[in-house]
């Protein structure tokens, strides 16, 4: 555990030198009104990560949930259109749960087959996009015809205050879902069986095999969270961008993965935590949006994300390889 | 022909009829098949309660496939397994841990990422069904399981920050924790150091007095017959003796295992006259922090021990001479010829070879053919302009495939046909062809079983005698380097402390002086 809590500590101890580091180049940077701006930014990328963070503790990794995501997204705003539904809790059960089945679509390959996850999500989230766009459709869904019911509860502001240009902003109600969404996990995962035989899973699988868990049981739970999450936050950043577009998401897997790393989550599995992974969160939101302030490019950003990746993986390979001897 | 075992049948029935009760495990005439493949002939076994049982045999004998049998993972296909004298059928993994029957294998089955606490209390919550986890309870679990071995750890520690003595007293305690009566230790001692056996030892005895059963499954004859009360041998899946360990020696346990007779006979060796030069002459190697004036003479023919305990700095010193640690100070010879290797590819190139630990075993390519394999290092020696000189290196390799004496049709022949102890003829071949003059092996027979290590020992004095190699062999077997040393020098916290001379070499005075360290 003092490894885990220390990891985090050095998390948190580089996002705050790099805040000051880039509140010093931009003083706008530490307004509230930015502030308020990135943890929006958190929400969608952080909710996803809290399933990729307990797939990567299980010694996985999925690619395909950005496509669960766009799914689930777009199939639940067709319903509503489709139905003239006007609700709002009916559509996000609906889209977690057509996020929950695709994942144990996923769990099912790689149990079954003993499979390799990467291959196995690569495939499914390709045969996912690819049928929503040949089967369903491929039309943006805009703000015209978005349900006015979701827009209006991603509105939800918790504080609203106004800049001194005059521009109003506030801080989104959306955060809640995500911490609490967070909490949960945390508590799931620290104190559930089930939980504590992901982290066992993701430390030695023969041997959790053996003591008697049901690794079944753990895989299914595992990749039918992470879709269940990603299906939410597809419909999520739906109603909070306002449009319903199939082919949203594209690449965008690699940003959550390059968070959970930063987190410290252990590519070797068994290794990571929530708290580690809000902290890599915001700082991948961070960077980016440093990066979009400083008017970088965003070809270039693609760059700075895979470099994080490479970075990150590689720190925590070697801090998990060191441990060895 | 059908007498003799009726006759054995009715013996073995009278006996268990005395001592039914007595029975805490007998495995009656099993056997196992694998396909065509016998890996179990006929085997019985009995443990009685709170007995110290050894099983004993080499690599492959069938001890594992007796441990999986009992472990409930395999099913005989002939025989009877009978708990307190009552036969169970339908025997699975689940039903023998009901029995009280717990395996540690090798590996521990440990999980690295999890604190020792976790680690302990695992079993008993699942066992339990319990859905949440209370962590107080965990700890208490955990504090239990370990006062019931006595001794004392850091629960909150990581399991693979432990070493691997640790790791192994989390395995036992974990395995004692439910109501264990048998509990089965698969080579418990192959990663231990001598004060770490002790430990185990102690410990295993405390287990004992405790009234569970101790199976211990090994091929080192002399823990065996310093920990058990009595002695089952296998070999090639058959039982070839038991009984109590005072019917046994040495000399028996080897007999029986590997079907004959080891020389012990001790190392000699006699300077060749006019060849005065060392071969490796090492003066004043220092590296701050690890190292401190070493000084180091090897001659032609010589075998030299490098004892101490672990840490002592003599794989540092093995790693500096072969040029993965080139920064150090004082000065190398080899043949009076001024070396400082500063990649391994100059250590070799200067006439250096040296076999890591487990090498012996793990450096081949084992799909590969005899011939490439002896090649691997030595390629640069066969090279004319760009391409490889076939011819050359034919006649290289097949001229050291007639002096190793490797069993085997030809030089093409992959390595995973031969036997162990023909594939370290191999590796040690391999090191011959980069024209090596002076050998450095760490832990040459870690892990090997007897048969093997007796082959292993062998060729490296003939190597010595024939080949005039200079041998540095550094070992924590204290046998080992009693017979095949001509002498050996003891390290200590990166220095030399000590030298044991041939005529006083011998185990008892190694081992005074490795303990004179702590």
């Amino acid at each position: 555990m003092t490894i885990f809590r220390r990891s985090e500590f050095i998390i948190a101890a580089i996002l705050l030198v790099a805040m000051i580091f880039i509140g010093l180049i931009n003083p706008a940077f530490w307004s509230l009104d930015n502030m308020f701006g990135l943890l929006r930014s958190n929400v969608i990328i952080g909710i996803m990560a809290l399933g990729v963070l307990v797939v990567m503790i299980s010694g996985g990794i999925d690619v395909s949930f950005t496509a669960f995501a766009v799914a689930a997204m777009y199939l639940t705003v067709k319903g509503m259109l489709y139905f003239g539904y006007e609700g709002v809790l009916v559509p996000f059960i609906a889209a977690t749960l057509i996020g929950l089945v695709l994942g144990a679509f996923n769990a099912f390959f790689i149990h079954t087959f003993r499979m390799i996850p990467l291959i196995v999500t690569l495939g499914t989230g390709s045969v996912v996009r690819g049928l929503l766009l040949g089967l369903v459709g491929t039309s943006i869904i805009n703000i015209d015809k978005m349900p006015p019911e979701l827009i209006n509860f991603a509105k939800v502001n918790l504080v609203n205050s106004t800049s001194a240009t005059g521009t109003n902003f506030g801080l989104t109600a959306m955060i809640l879902i995500y911490l609490g969404l967070a909490l949960v996990t945390h508590l799931f995962l620290r104190y559930t069986m089930i939980g504590r035989s992901i982290f066992a899973y993701g430390g030695a699988p023969e041997a959790a095999k053996r003591v008697g868990f049901d690794t079944r049981k753990t895989l299914f739970f595992v990749y039918c969270f992470a879709g269940a999450l990603a299906g939410f936050a597809g419909l999520l950043q739906g109603s909070m961008i306002w449009q319903a577009n199939p082919r949203d998401f594209a690449g965008f897997e690699l940003d959550v993965i390059a968070a959970v790393v930063l987190g410290g989550a252990s590519i070797f599995g068994g290794r990571g935590s929530v708290a580690g992974t809000l902290l890599g969160v915001f700082m991948l939101v961070m960077v980016k949006n440093s990066l979009i302030i400083m008017k970088v490019d965003t070809t270039w950003q693609r760059v700075v994300v895979g470099l994080i990746i490479v970075g990150a993986t590689a720190l925590t390979a070697w801090r998990d390889r060191k441990k060895l001897v | 022909m059908q007498k003799a075992p009726a006759f054995l049948i009715f013996a073995d029935l009278h006996h268990s009829g005395e001592s039914m009760s007595e029975n805490l495990l007998e495995l009656k005439n099993i056997s196992k098949r694998f396909g065509g493949l016998v890996a179990l002939d006929n085997v019985s076994l009995v443990v009685k309660p709170g007995e110290i049982h050894c099983l004993a045999g080499e690599n492959g004998c069938g001890k594992s496939t007796i441990i999986k049998t009992i472990a409930g993972v395999y099913t005989p296909t002939e025989g009877e397994i009978l708990i307190d004298g009552k036969p169970v059928t339908g025997f699975t993994p689940a039903r023998s841990v009901q029995q009280g029957i717990q395996v540690i294998y090798q590996d521990f089955s440990l999980f690295g990422n999890l604190t020792v606490a976790e680690n302990l209390a695992l079993n008993t919550l699942l066992l339990e069904g319990k859905k949440s986890v209370s962590w107080k309870r965990i700890r208490d679990l955990a504090t239990k399981a370990l006062a019931r071995l006595g001794v004392t750890m850091d629960l909150d520690a990581d399991v693979e920050s432990l070493p691997t003595s640790g790791k192994q007293i989390v395995a036992i305690a974990r395995a004692m924790m439910g109501d264990a009566r048998l509990i089965i230790m698969d080579e418990p001692t192959t990663a231990l150091t001598r004060p770490e056996v002790d430990a185990l030892f102690r410990i295993v005895r405390d287990i004992q007095a405790q009234g569970i059963a101790v199976l211990f499954v090994s091929h080192k004859m002399r823990e065996m017959l310093e920990i058990s009360e009595r002695l089952t041998v296998l070999r090639n899946g058959k039982k070839v003796a038991e009984g109590p360990i005072s019917d046994f020696n040495e000399a028996a346990i080897t007999r029986a295992m590997t079907g004959h007779d080891l020389t012990d006979q001790t190392y000699e060796w006699t300077p060749v006259k006019g060849d005065e030069q060392p071969r490796l002459n090492v003066k004043q190697l220092s590296i701050p922090g690890m190292l401190e004036n070493i000084d180091l003479t090897l001659r032609a023919g010589e075998i030299v021990g490098l004892s101490g305990l672990i840490g002592s700095g003599r794989t540092e010193l093995a790693l500096a001479l072969f040029g993965m640690n080139p920064k150090y100070t004082g000065s190398v010879t080899i043949d009076g010829k001024a070396v400082h290797p500063k990649t391994v590819q100059d250590a070799i190139a200067s006439g250096l070879a040296y076999v890591p630990e487990d090498r012996l075993t793990e450096g081949l390519f084992l799909t590969q053919s005899i011939e490439r394999n002896m090649l691997a290092t030595s390629f640069e020696n066969f090279v004319s302009g760009m391409f490889i000189d076939r011819k050359k290196a034919d006649a290289a390799t097949k001229a050291m495939f007639g002096a190793m004496q490797i069993a085997a049709p030809g030089p093409q022949t992959p390595v995973n046909h031969l036997s162990g102890g023909n594939q370290q003829r191999v590796v040690l071949a391999r090191w011959l062809l980069t024209g090596a003059r002076v050998l450095i092996l760490n832990g040459p027979t870690v892990g090997v079983d007897v048969g093997s290590k007796a082959q292993i020992h062998r060729k490296i004095r003939e190597l010595a005698t024939e080949n005039g190699l200079a041998v540095l062999m550094i070992s924590d077997d204290v046998p080992e380097l009693v017979q095949n040393c001509n002498r050996v020098i003891v390290m200590h916290r990166g220095r030399f402390v000590d030298e044991v001379a041939a005529d006083a070499l011998n185990e008892d005075a190694l081992n005074d002086r490795l303990k004179a360290l702590k």
